[in-house]
């Protein structure tokens, strides 16, 4: 188990050039009648990956698991699979295997007999199928529930059937549709562990769908962020937190605050923001955005100070007076109305059992960030 | 609901269920009837049965009956649940709407017009009419009965099953004999059992239908009945009200039963 942090740390085979990726997207557009659900979208999956597709309902991302499983054909572009293009190869002598979103369990067949349904279309010998599916039953913790039916099943138990059932052939990828949306708040976290676990021991690619943004970065070692059918980006979850390449990807990960103005200064790594009350501000790393142009400047709450006094010597400070605040235990959450009448989120960190001079209702306050504390966003 | 019974419901059910039942009742009466004649009750005999058993040209009939009904609803059963299966699966061909009004068109039809028709189709193709034609007809009619059975029922069904199992190596022909069927199997058993009723009551379209050598129990209990009623006829009556009742019955049960299982097995699955 030690060793799990550190192999997820040191693989990032997207960073090697050399590196050929296992599954490859190549301008797919998938159209049924009118709507367009994938709109020329191009993606790459690596071998042992954890990928993850996050996005909205209607956004394509079950499209796509569809169509790498094969229930669906692209209307144009291409699908690759290790080098081989997958059109036209029917779902059953596909290398992949999926986990079904209702499960999808047999309900006339025994635990067993749903484990062991893949390997008898195989033609697999049958004592190597009862000694596979016995495997299967230890490594989901069902030994003793073999022989009863899905319906005698709790959700979490059914749910650890149809992944044992979609890993028992040993597919070459793992596809999972919300593998964790039926379940509580409770199970599903414990189960984000085993998910993982078992992808590192099984060493396969999974490639799950999920709506579920803290699910997401949990789990994956990439993550694509679609909308309306395209990705947004694809990245590792710490980048799509910290370097969101657009508004609609920093909004649909996390808390953001969101400061709109135009760029007033220019320079080679730093600019200065002019926001629409005239307030300015100071960042580095502004990227790609031209002076003059409209910008927004996209920062956590977490990486905003709230103080009482105005702090000396902060790079950026704005006053403003405390609008809500929300006492959370481990941390509190600040809603602070500035003075052009825009409202930011500032959470701090409770990590001294006292606070000083601890802040209320509409008491004057200041915020202040570091230049480096959030991104300039052109988009 | 209101559980209290007013005086004019109990009435009205009493009426109805008389109307309904009550011509049914004298004649199973009547079938145990000592006298020779039948409206006249002269005390309690099973005698009639066993005449009946004795009455060859009776036996014969119920003997066609029987094999027509077998297979004709075996052969509805499998035609209408293709036609089921492609009306629910192939939701975009062309025509669809068309294709599923004329599958359906013959449950209201006049069993006349079909039996006519069907008539007419033979006569045109040379067929002679017999024991096959029969068979023919009895199936182009109950065929729909049994895909609206069967439609029904695939309204329902978890398509990601069918997915699933294909995702995992079955082939379309193995999905289906593996997973979709025994799934529906139940739809598809009170599917034939109603089909195998109506073969065994109709005597429209087995009278259009049928020729020589090929005569049906209801054909022949007809005309022996516009020579004078005989109690044998009441007994035999008894024998296929029987039969029919207990098919329809087992059917409705067998169904209900696992609609409520399935119902039940669907909501937990739902609710993990």
């Amino acid at each position: 188990m030690k060793s799990l942090g550190s192999i997820r740390r040191s693989f990032s085979p997207w960073t090697d050039p050399a590196a050929k990726p296992y599954i490859v997207f190549e301008n797919v557009t998938k159209k049924f009648g009118d709507f367009t659900a994938v709109n020329n979208l191009s993606l790459a999956i690596y071998e042992r990956e954890f990928f993850a597709l996050l996005g909205a309902s209607g956004c394509g991302k079950s499209t796509l698991l569809r169509m790498l499983a094969g229930f669906d054909e692209p209307t144009s572009g291409r699908i690759l699979l290790d080098g081989q293009d997958l059109r036209g190869i029917p779902p059953y002598r596909r290398p992949v295997n999926m986990m079904f979103q209702s499960y999808a369990l047999f309900p006339h067949m025994s635990v067993e007999q749903n484990i062991a349904f893949g390997l008898k279309q195989e033609g697999m010998p049958k004592a190597d199928i009862d000694k596979r599916v016995a495997d299967m039953l230890k490594l989901v913790k069902l030994e003793q529930f073999a022989k009863r039916k899905p319906h005698q099943l709790s959700g979490g138990q059914r749910q650890r059937v149809a992944l044992a059932r979609s890993v028992a052939k040993r597919p070459k990828v793992l596809l999972l549709d919300e593998p964790l949306g039926a379940l509580d708040k409770k199970l599903r976290e414990e189960t984000q562990f085993e998910l993982m676990d078992l992808q590192q021991n099984l060493g396969l690619t999974f490639v799950v769908v999920t709506h579920d943004q803290e699910e997401a970065m949990t789990m994956a070692d990439r993550i694509a962020i679609l909308d309306k059918g395209q990705v947004m980006q694809v990245a590792t979850p710490a980048e799509v937190y910290e370097a969101p390449v657009s508004r609609f990807v920093a909004n649909f990960v996390g808390n953001v605050n969101m400061l709109e103005g135009t760029v007033a200064e220019r320079s080679e790594k730093t600019a200065t923001i002019t926001g629409a009350s005239g307030a300015q501000i100071r960042v580095e790393n502004a990227g790609d955005a031209t002076a003059g142009s409209t910008v927004a400047f996209a920062i956590r709450p977490e990486k905003i100070k709230v103080s009482s006094r105005k702090p000396d010597g902060a790079a950026n400070v704005m006053e403003g007076e405390i609008y809500d605040l929300a006492y959370l235990g481990d941390m509190t959450v600040y809603h602070v109305r500035l003075v052009d009448g825009q409202v930011v989120k500032a959470s701090a960190l409770n990590s001294s059992r006292i606070t000083e001079d601890p802040l209320s209702w509409n008491d004057k306050a200041w915020i202040s960030f570091a230049p480096d504390a959030g991104v300039v966003l052109t988009r | 609901m209101n559980a209290t019974w007013s005086r004019f419901n109990i009435v009205s059910i009493v009426l109805g269920f008389a109307f309904l039942y009550l011509p049914i009742v004298l004649l199973i009466i009547f079938s145990f009837n000592e006298s020779k004649l039948v409206t006249v009750w002269a005390g309690f005999s099973t005698k009639w049965y066993g005449e009946l058993f004795r009455n060859q040209s009776l036996m014969d009939a119920a003997w066609v009956t029987a094999r027509v009904g077998v297979l004709s609803a075996t052969f509805a059963t499998i035609l209408g649940t293709m036609a089921a299966l492609a009306l629910t699966r192939y939701t975009r061909f062309r025509g669809r709407v068309l294709f599923s009004g004329m599958v359906f068109a013959p449950l209201v039809m006049p069993e006349v017009i079909t039996g006519l028709s069907l008539l007419l189709l033979f006569v045109a193709i040379g067929l002679d009419r017999g024991f096959l034609t029969v068979t023919l007809a009895h199936i182009t009619f109950s065929m729909c009965f049994v895909a609206v059975v069967v439609q029904s029922r695939l309204m329902t069904f978890d398509r990601s099953l069918e997915e699933a199992a294909m995702d995992l190596g079955a082939t379309p022909v193995k999905t289906f004999f593996q997973i979709t069927l025994p799934v529906i199997l139940p739809a598809v058993i009170s599917g034939w059992m109603l089909a195998f009723t109506l073969s065994l009551d109709d005597l429209v379209i087995a009278s259009f239908t049928s020729g020589p050598g090929a005569t049906t129990l209801p054909m022949k209990i007809y005309s022996q009945v516009r020579l004078g009623v005989t109690p044998e006829i009441n007994a035999a009556c008894t024998i296929l009200i029987g039969i029919v009742a207990t098919g329809v019955i087992i059917a409705s049960l067998v169904n209900k039963r696992r609609e409520v299982q399935r119902l039940r097995d669907e909501q937990a699955a739902n609710r993990g």
